[in-house]
């Protein structure tokens, strides 16, 4: 097997565990602990004026019941706001259960633990909480109106208003050949990893130290919150992410409640506690993400090259601001995409609502920016009567443009400067890859079987691998073991794979000798998460510059053995020898053994290292500024994140029949700079696109006036199935970042990104009525082409006056 | 657990017959989770339509989120732990499914994965590995799983790679 194995399509190396069954996930673990139930709010907006438990008392097996008054110290104040800023002037965050006021269905308000999962439902069912209930508010046209308040002393229901200019935007519209503006739309879906959240807490009450697992994306500051709010010294808190099914950004919100309530619990009953989320959970008491009001006006000349945007985005987070205002600065900066934008002004008002928390899902905002600046696009072309690819075309940053900087401020608060990238490249593969020149030929082949066909296209810029850091850590073993650590966790990126492949490569091992750990506290303290597609440009470089070190170490130990120049050196399968010279070589194992000077010879392979075998009695066996053991520990801390890109295309035909849309084509031109493991990208890629079609045509949470949410079961929300996914052709361009030692982009996100924009692009191409709110249905879109409102596009008047259909 | 609530079921499980006293309302993919320690199956729903619980009962596939534990008394059930065969030299060959998935890439975090496992694995037995694989049989062996991770390509990709490997055994 080789050893340079960046690049290459390796299999993975996690699934050996988890195609047998032998998988670890959350609740997986424990099997004799005590279990949690909770009993959560049935109103969206309501008082609590009583909480009598007396009813669960005689429950037989019974624990333990905890209410807001159990609370004490820092468990009774608000849960965190994880990510404070300037602009987020409003910030809430509720309890970890609900005091006086509950403000969503599904809020916590009571704890129960009993001897399993089905006896602490029946005692939590019989709990009675009496409610006064209060005006709701859903939606953010509702917000917006502010008739009544989510939060009382929020009488606007304003959380935020982020507002970044470029230049004084009005000026210049005013000077604008044209200008058009509109009003679109996007709903609400959510992350639903197939695994829920779950906690499991084990407090060993002889060291007085607790270990805790946790679904989650961030192992280490759930730690360091768990500390806090328990009072406890971080040395006494582990946390471990075990094999985790699924995350898509859900799971970086922490500390949820139950993160805090299991293990106070564990510690209060001096027992293991464990609570995995069901799926009605889920629904209501997790998080979700997307919905928006978008209102947009573009100034533009008669080539459609863009002389001025703005952009006033409603943006819904919920009932609650634990994550800030991530989303919102997400949207806002990178709406605009590959293009060159003279003048840009955005203000995204963050509104509360009496409804789940939104916090980043797959796109984090970006799948909303992306809508808004390709249907932008969109109109520009139906308005000039121009192709919408030469529209894009002509406002495209260039390949000699770069470092291209927009003048706008980031998530990670560092400026947004497109690092390289080749997006007229894009466009190239992309119109070959889907065939954009020949859709008229395939509109009239379908039109003649009763069909509307019609073509779609999106594209993205994606900041990823923003910092501010991720550690590595990489020990070779006397047993020839490579043991490689980081903070950050898995949920299904392959991780144990892709960082197993780059320090192989930089280090001249065999894969199979090492062993990747991530999301452990144990093994690696410090980490911020994974989320942001920042998993491979953070940790995969952190983890090269540490098997760098240990590679630059076992090189200087092993010149002073073989008593040559350390640049004369190689490292290959393990073995560290002479260039060109067979023979003179020295197993790395054995290195690790002499870097470590011995007293004791506890095995055969540590004698080599004893006291009386090594003789060099001119230096201190330790020298100074050095270390014992082959290791090595290091960081990545980019200046800024790192831009990749990417372009998409839909194919639709519609039965004018049933409505019903079908994907017949989906085209991915993808650019993500240096790829790692190319097999994992294409399913990073795959599993993206299912969720983008998802949430174009399947997936919204359908909340009712009540702020009841109607379809919170797998039976209602449509997740889509195989048969929903349509097959997807992808193209790849690599522009290497030059920011990072790898040259890498991250990858993880970008799948979902476009695909709301160029469907709906697609299905006003294929119907000529314009589309402004997404997700669409057949039902919707029926109604949409019958009714005497809907406006119809420009291209479609034209094609009628040509006498073709539609 | 009380008396008149437990009932001891003998169960056939992965070839091994088993017994367990567990309460009348306790469900199968608990059962096995929790009263067995074969946590391979996994719940992502407790409703029947994700798929992730799918185990077999006497071969057929079934949800055992949506069964009762009793309801398998006397019956063999079969979970991903049981799909791979005894090599006689101590160790275990996979399924040909199994092989699949990993060579295709066919799971990220898994967890939908065992669901996906025992279901084409009962599809694959059943039909004549001579004859062809259609793509209409492999969207139907599919159909009726949740996967959020793959998006599915590479778990039809994977239905083909073991129909084909399974092909070649049969000859």
């Amino acid at each position: 097997m080789t050893t340079k194995l960046f690049g290459e399509p390796v299999r993975r190396r996690e699934d050996a565990r988890l195609i047998i069954g032998k998988g670890r996930y959350l609740d997986d673990i424990g099997s004799n602990a005590l279990a949690a139930a909770f009993v959560r709010s049935p109103h969206a907006h309501a008082r609590i004026t009583g909480i009598d438990v007396e009813a669960a008392l005689d429950v037989e097996g019974l624990v333990a019941i905890y209410t807001y008054d159990d609370l004490t110290g820092p468990m009774a104040e608000p849960l965190p706001v994880l990510i404070p800023h300037p602009q987020l002037t409003q910030p809430r965050t509720g309890h970890a259960l609900a005091r006086d006021v509950v403000r969503h269905v599904g809020e916590a308000i009571v704890m129960v633990v009993a001897t399993d999962r089905y006896v602490a439902e029946d005692a939590a069912e019989r709990i009675v909480v009496t409610y006064e209930e209060l005006p709701v508010v859903v939606g953010v046209d509702a917000a917006h109106e502010a008739k009544a308040a989510v939060h009382p002393d929020v009488p606007d229901n304003v959380a935020a208003r982020h507002r970044q200019e470029t230049g004084d935007v009005e000026p210049v519209l005013a000077a604008s050949p044209r200008t058009l503006s509109f009003t679109q739309y996007i709903e609400r879906s959510a992350s639903m990893p197939m695994e829920g959240r779950g906690v499991h807490a084990k407090w060993d009450t002889d060291d007085r130290s607790l270990r805790v697992y946790t679904s989650t994306q961030a192992s280490t500051s759930v730690r360091a919150a768990i500390a806090a709010k328990l009072d406890l010294s971080l040395d006494k808190v582990e946390v471990i992410a075990p094999d985790v099914g699924g995350g898509f950004g859900v799971k970086i919100v922490h500390p949820w409640p139950e993160e805090l309530l299991v293990p106070m619990a564990a510690i209060a009953l001096g027992a293991e506690v464990k609570w995995a989320e069901d799926r009605r959970e889920h629904f209501i008491s997790s998080a979700h993400e997307r919905q928006q009001r978008q209102d947009i006006t573009v100034g533009y000349d008669d080539e459609g090259r863009i002389t001025a945007l703005d952009v006033h985005v409603l943006h819904d987070n919920g009932a609650y601001t634990p994550y800030g205002i991530i989303v919102p600065i997400i949207t806002a900066t990178q709406l605009v995409g590959p293009y060159v934008i003279p003048v840009y002004r955005v203000q995204v008002d963050s509104v509360y609502t009496n409804t789940v928390i939104v916090t980043p899902y797959r796109g984090a905002g970006r799948p909303q920016a992306c809508y808004a600046m390709e249907r932008t696009m969109d109109r520009i072309a139906d308005e000039l009567g121009l192709d919408r690819a030469v529209v894009r075309e002509r406002n495209l940053i260039q390949p000699d443009q770069f470092p291209y900087d927009h003048q706008l401020t980031f998530q990670d608060g560092r400026p947004v400067i497109y690092d390289s990238g080749d997006y007229p490249g894009l466009m190239v593969k992309l119109k070959e890859l889907v065939g954009w020149d020949e859709a008229e030929a395939l509109r009239s082949e379908a039109a003649a079987r009763g069909k509307h066909l019609g073509i779609g296209m999106a594209l993205y810029v994606e900041g990823t691998g923003p910092g501010p850091y991720e550690g590595g850590h990489v020990q070779v073993l006397g047993s020839g073991k490579v043991l490689v650590s980081t903070g950050l966790t898995s949920q299904g990126q392959g991780h144990e794979t892709a960082f197993a492949q780059i320090v192989a490569s930089e280090l001249g091992v065999p894969i199979e000798d090492i062993e990747v750990t991530t999301g452990d506290t144990r093994r690696f303290g410090y980490a911020v998460g994974t989320f942001a597609s920042r998993a491979a440009v953070m940790s995969g470089n952190a983890i090269a510059l540490a098997a760098r070190g240990v590679r630059e170490k076992a090189l200087r130990i092993a010149a002073d053995v073989l008593e040559v120049d350390a640049s004369d050196l190689e490292i290959d399968e393990g073995l560290v020898q002479v260039k060109g010279t067979p023979g003179a070589s020295i197993p790395l194992r054995t290195v690790a053994v002499l870097s470590n000077p011995l007293r004791y010879a506890f095995d055969e392979a540590a004698k080599q290292a004893t006291q009386f075998t090594t003789h060099d009695d001119s230096k201190p066996p330790v020298a100074e500024g050095d270390a014992p053991g082959l290791e090595h520990r290091d960081y990545y801390s980019p200046l800024r994140s790192t831009f990749a890109s990417g372009a998409h295309a839909a194919i639709v035909e519609i039965d004018p029949a049933t409505w019903e849309i079908d994907i017949v084509k989906y085209a991915v031109v993808h650019d993500c700079g240096n790829v790692v493991n190319p097999m994992i990208v294409e399913g990073q890629v795959h599993g993206g696109v299912a969720q983008g079609v998802g949430g174009a045509l399947y997936e919204r949470m359908v909340y009712d006036k009540d702020g009841q949410l109607q379809n919170a079961s797998y039976m209602d929300f449509l997740m889509p199935y195989s048969s929903e996914v349509p097959d997807v052709v992808i193209d790849h361009q690599q522009t290497p970042s030059p920011l990072n030692p790898l040259g890498i982009k991250g990858a993880g996100e970008a799948g979902v990104i476009p695909g709301t924009a160029a469907i709906a692009s697609a299905i006003e191409d294929a119907v000529g009525r314009r589309i402004a709110a997404m997700p669409i249905s057949p039902t919707e879109l029926y109604d949409l082409v019958r009714s005497p409102d809907s406006e119809r596009t420009a291209a479609s008047s034209r094609r009628a006056e040509n006498g073709v259909l539609a | 657990m009380s008396v008149d609530t437990d009932r001891t079921i003998t169960v056939t499980v992965n070839g091994v017959p088993r017994e367990a006293t567990v309460p009348v309302r306790r469900l199968l993919s608990d059962a096995l989770r929790h009263d067995l320690g074969l946590t391979g199956t996994h719940v992502g729903c407790e409703h029947g339509v994700c798929g992730a619980c799918t185990v077999l009962v006497d071969g057929d596939p079934v949800r055992s989120c949506l069964m009762l534990a009793v309801q398998v008394d006397g019956h063999a059930v079969t979970t991903v732990e049981g799909l791979a065969r005894d090599d006689h030299r101590g160790g275990q060959v996979l399924h040909p499914v199994q092989e699949a998935f990993r060579e295709c890439h066919a799971l990220q975090c898994g967890f939908c994965t065992p669901g996906f496992l025992t279901t084409i694995a009962a599809g694959l037995e059943k039909r004549d590995p001579a004859a062809e694989l259609t793509d209409e049989e492999v969207d139907d062996m599919v159909g009726g799983n949740l996967c959020r991770c793959t998006g599915y390509a590479n778990i039809k990709k994977a239905v083909h790679h073991a129909a084909a490997a399974m092909k070649d055994d049969a000859r």
